[in-house]
């Protein structure tokens, strides 16, 4: 385990903390753990601009950019405030930079991005979104066709609240990586940090494209490992159910949210009746009008109210996806094993038929032996020449098992030390979730225990 | 039907009512009889001394008669539904409530009486009330059965929210101080099921009561010329009381279909958190509590829409009924003053006849015919003329009359329509903010175990 510095006591803040500030102490609590990178600079996600241009094929569009800030943590000049570097980046370059950390370092969780693209829905739909959360990653609130409806479905890439949205999720995405004790002394990272051009090249010239992909081809296929690694196997299966249970539970807590929306809003409609209601009244009037207006205050907070539950779901889909780069991980290490076996596999035929020729039995049925038989044999000369290069393959062969080996054993340290610190801080940031969702359900219930013993002032009033 | 033991004021049909003229906050007690033939259209009883003797004060003292000052000490009269129990008959299957009655009242036999009254009972006792006085606003009814929520007749819900209504509706009438003293309530309240029975064939009956509608049906088209500002006024804001009222009830219905559409979702919740612990090692805890807190808010949200249902809705139906009570009892103090403005014009009209009638006969007959004739004519038309005198006489001392109750029970009506309000809408207030109030205990116990735990842990983690 990297060191990592101090200690990592939850920082449960008092019930007052909105969960947007509970985030910012998760940010803390990253940075407070320090790597050496964080301990050198501030990094921010600090704004979004639409921009337009031409892309690859030479046609018009409009993309979005974002400015990355950082700031050196110079301890010796506190009072002023040190120079800011900035650039500008698209989605398509995190995108890029992720796939890098990806094929360079197997054995690592590699921190997720934020959703790619929102899933276009329907108005009306009246189910939750059922395209798969593995692929299209979507903010899918089902909507009624009451005129009560929360929907915080953007319909596009350039819908401000989305962009924002994102624009915190990339943030988070920098954070993570520093604050990883392999990843964030990446050079190729801090270039894409620091360097607003020349950063591609640098990182297409570590060639890691074609790694990557032989690495997606590999992956793709279909194969069968011998004797798969119980953790491994165990770690890819908790991976597959904690992806399907946040799926769930974000879709459910999406639905509840819209139905809570409407309960809210309804009561808006008391506001308008009890005010209508005091006209025709003389000594009721005064409370009823301003009993109505409690009301209202009442509809309005919903909005706040699923604004914050916002941050919350965003917390868990983090999580979702982290769940698919631990998959993946396990995935790897299939892979890696399966090429090892491969290579034993390989080694030990060619040990048989070096064992076949030298002897001149034919232990095992092959065509060779069966032409041999039929033609008869080969000169000594003719199995001299195919000896040497049995052998020589065969040198090569333990070699190439030794490598693999040795690849294999690396990749299942490295890989269980970084599964291990990612359980940790999944632990630590899911239960920091959970603490900031009881935080805001009780935020919730003190409005309304306000709201409701100021209209019941008001009624008593009446 | 007579001899009940009123004290301080009427005998049983005598005329000479000793009605006391400084009254303010007491309550008049009439001889129901009395009652009955005043307002009654059966014009059988005509001993029309005593009703213009127990008239001889002006309708205007009648006005304080109806004041009353709301003493909760001088509640003397205390009563009680509960206890619903079904009978099989033969023929049916019906349900009874039990009604308890605690009282002082000297008129009363005993102090305490139990009796066991249906639907139809009091369905009964209203129409009585309504029948003797007709511009007074008698509580509504729980309704007959509700359609629209397919609610059967022997849900126990439905049950429990009609013994609730039938209860207040008892109240109601107690707490009045006409109703109150009715000879009907009294025997409601006191009478054994067979006695109830046998009075209840007494009396003007259903036919009486259809006819009085066809009658009303007819007299409201006559329509009112002079009506007074006043009721002009009350009409209109009865127009509009009983539109917000509609609409309050429309707007908590909906309420509580969404609440209803919300708890079904938020149900799913728990569940889920709960099978993510089984995932889970060291989130295994915290996940459970917070499926655990999940389901408790669900518990309360439960049954925070059943209290919706069972005490705001209840209130606001019957408002909306009230509303439709004050426009019929608008309507008939109309046919009142209708009837006495078709009578005033019939009687113009007679005296008018007999003037040109007179005026002609004289000067052609005198010199041509006898007088008999000619003065039996005259003789009968007075006579005519005097019994349309009476007659409209009853009329404006019956709208008057109508006029000043309706007056006195409105100003009472409002009084308590405003009680009945704000303490439904206060407890209601009171209901949420407790319904927040579980919740959040829910919550912060959630955040007090991860507390505890995360300073245990906190220790364990330090390297």
């Amino acid at each position: 385990m990297a060191d990592s510095g101090s200690e990592a006591i939850a920082v449960i803040g008092n019930t007052d903390l909105t969960p947007s500030e509970s985030e910012n102490n998760l940010k803390n609590t990253m940075v407070e753990k320090g790597t050496s990178l964080l301990k050198k600079m501030e990094i921010s996600v600090a704004e979004a601009e639409k921009r337009t241009g031409k892309n690859a094929v030479n046609m018009q569009e409009t993309y979005t950019v974002y400015l990355i800030e950082t700031r050196p943590v110079d301890a010796a000049s506190e009072g002023t405030n040190p120079a800011l570097d900035s650039l500008w980046r698209r989605y398509s370059e995190f995108e890029l930079l992720r796939n890098y950390l990806l094929v360079t370092y197997p054995f690592a969780v590699v921190p997720p991005l934020p959703e790619k693209r929102v899933c276009k829905q329907d108005a009306l739909v009246t189910t939750a979104c059922k395209c798969d959360l593995n692929s299209c990653t979507v903010t899918s609130y089902f909507l009624q066709q009451a005129e009560f409806v929360w929907h915080k479905l953007s319909a596009d890439n350039m819908d401000p609240d989305f962009v924002e949205r994102r624009r915190v999720g990339l943030e988070n995405f920098l954070l993570r990586v520093a604050s990883h004790p392999v990843l964030s002394s990446d050079k190729i990272f801090y270039l894409f940090l620091t360097e607003e051009n020349g950063w591609k090249e640098t990182m297409f010239e570590t060639g890691f494209q074609a790694k990557a992909d032989s690495r997606l081809k590999a992956l793709n296929a279909t194969f069968r490992v011998k004797n798969p690694d119980k953790r491994f196997a165990e770690m890819k299966h908790y991976g597959d159910e904690l992806q399907s249970v946040i799926s769930q539970l974000l879709r459910v807590r999406a639905r509840a949210a819209d139905r809570l929306y409407g309960v809210y809003k309804v009561h808006g409609n008391y506001g308008r009746v009890f005010s209508e209601w005091s006209a025709i009244e003389k000594e009721m009037g005064d409370g009823l009008q301003s009993a109505g207006h409690h009301m209202d205050a009442y509809a309005a907070s919903v909005d706040d109210i699923l604004e914050e539950e916002e941050h919350y779901a965003d917390q868990l889909k983090e999580y979702l996806f982290y769940a698919d780069a631990l998959r993946t991980v396990c995935r790897k290490h299939e892979l890696t094993q399966y090429e090892l076996e491969m290579a034993v596999q390989d080694l030990t035929s060619k040990k048989q038929q070096r064992e076949e020729l030298a002897t001149g039995t034919i232990r095992t049925f092959s065509l060779k032996g069966m032409t041999s038989k039929l033609f008869g044999q080969e000169t000594p000369e003719q199995r001299e020449a195919k000896l040497k290069m049995l052998e020589t393959q065969i040198e090569e062969g333990e070699e190439q098992v030794k490598e693999r080996n040795a690849e294999c054993d690396e990749f299942v340290k490295s890989a269980w030390v970084d599964i291990e610190r990612f359980k940790e801080q999944k632990d630590h940031d899911l239960r920091e979730s959970l603490i900031s969702y009881a935080i805001m359900q009780i935020s919730m219930c003190k409005k309304g225990i306000q709201v409701w013993n100021n209209a019941k002032e008001c009624f008593n009033k009446m | 039907m007579s001899g009940s033991v009123v004290d301080n004021t009427v005998s049983s049909g005598n005329s000479s009512a000793a009605i006391p003229t400084d009254v303010s906050g007491q309550i008049l007690d009439l001889d129901e009889d009395d009652d009955l033939e005043v307002f009654s259209k059966d014009t059988t009883l005509t001993d029309g001394s005593s009703f213009n003797a127990s008239m001889q004060t002006s309708p205007a003292s009648m006005i304080n008669q109806y004041k009353f000052e709301e003493d909760a000490d001088t509640k003397d009269i205390f009563v009680t539904v509960d206890n619903p129990e079904s009978h099989v008959t033969a023929i049916e299957t019906y349900i009874t409530y039990r009604v308890m009655t605690k009282t002082t009242r000297s008129e009363f036999d005993s102090s305490e009486f139990e009796v066991r009254r249906r639907y139809q009972d009091f369905l009964w006792l209203k129409g009585r009330l309504e029948e003797a006085h007709p511009t007074l606003i008698v509580h509504p009814l729980p309704e007959k059965f509700v359609v629209k929520g397919m609610v059967e007749r022997f849900n126990e819900d439905f049950i429990e929210t009609r013994r609730r209504a039938l209860h207040r509706f008892l109240n109601k009438i107690a707490e009045h101080p006409i109703f109150s003293s009715s000879e009907d309530f009294k025997i409601f309240l006191t009478a054994a099921s067979g006695e109830l029975t046998s009075h209840k064939k007494q009396g003007p009956g259903f036919l009486s009561r259809m006819g009085d509608t066809v009658k009303a049906v007819a007299a409201a088209v006559r329509g009112v010329r002079n009506r007074p500002q006043e009721f002009t006024e009350m009409q209109e804001y009865v127009e509009a009381f009983s539109q917000k009222i509609i609409s309050l009830d429309k707007v908590t219905q909906r309420i509580v279909r969404e609440q209803k559409e919300y708890l079904e979702e938020l149900k799913e919740c728990g569940p889920t958190y709960a099978l993510w612990s089984q995932s889970e090692e060291e989130l295994a805890e915290p996940l459970k509590n917070v499926a655990g807190c999940v389901d408790r808010c669900c518990k309360e949200t439960e049954e925070q829409v059943k209290n919706l249902s069972d005490h705001l809705i209840p209130v606001l139906h019957e408002y909306v009924l009230c509303a439709d009570t004050l426009k019929a009892v608008l309507r008939r103090r109309d046919n009142i003053q209708a009837d006495f403005e078709a009578k005033t014009e019939a009687l113009a009209t007679k005296k008018a006849n007999r003037d040109t009638e007179s005026k002609v006969l004289s000067l052609a007959w005198a010199s041509l015919v006898g007088r008999s004739p000619e003065e039996v004519k005259q003789q009968k038309l007075k006579g005519e003329i005097k019994e349309m005198r009476d007659d409209l006489d009853k009329a404006e001392d019956r709208l008057e009359w109508a006029n000043n109750a309706l007056k006195s029970d409105w100003t009472r009506w409002q009084k308590v329509m405003r009680t009945d309000l704000r303490s439904a809408f206060v407890d209601t207030a009171e209901r949420n903010v407790s319904y927040y109030e579980k919740c959040l205990a829910v919550w912060e116990s959630f955040l007090h175990s991860q507390r505890t735990d995360a300073e245990g842990n906190g220790k364990v983690d330090f390297s």
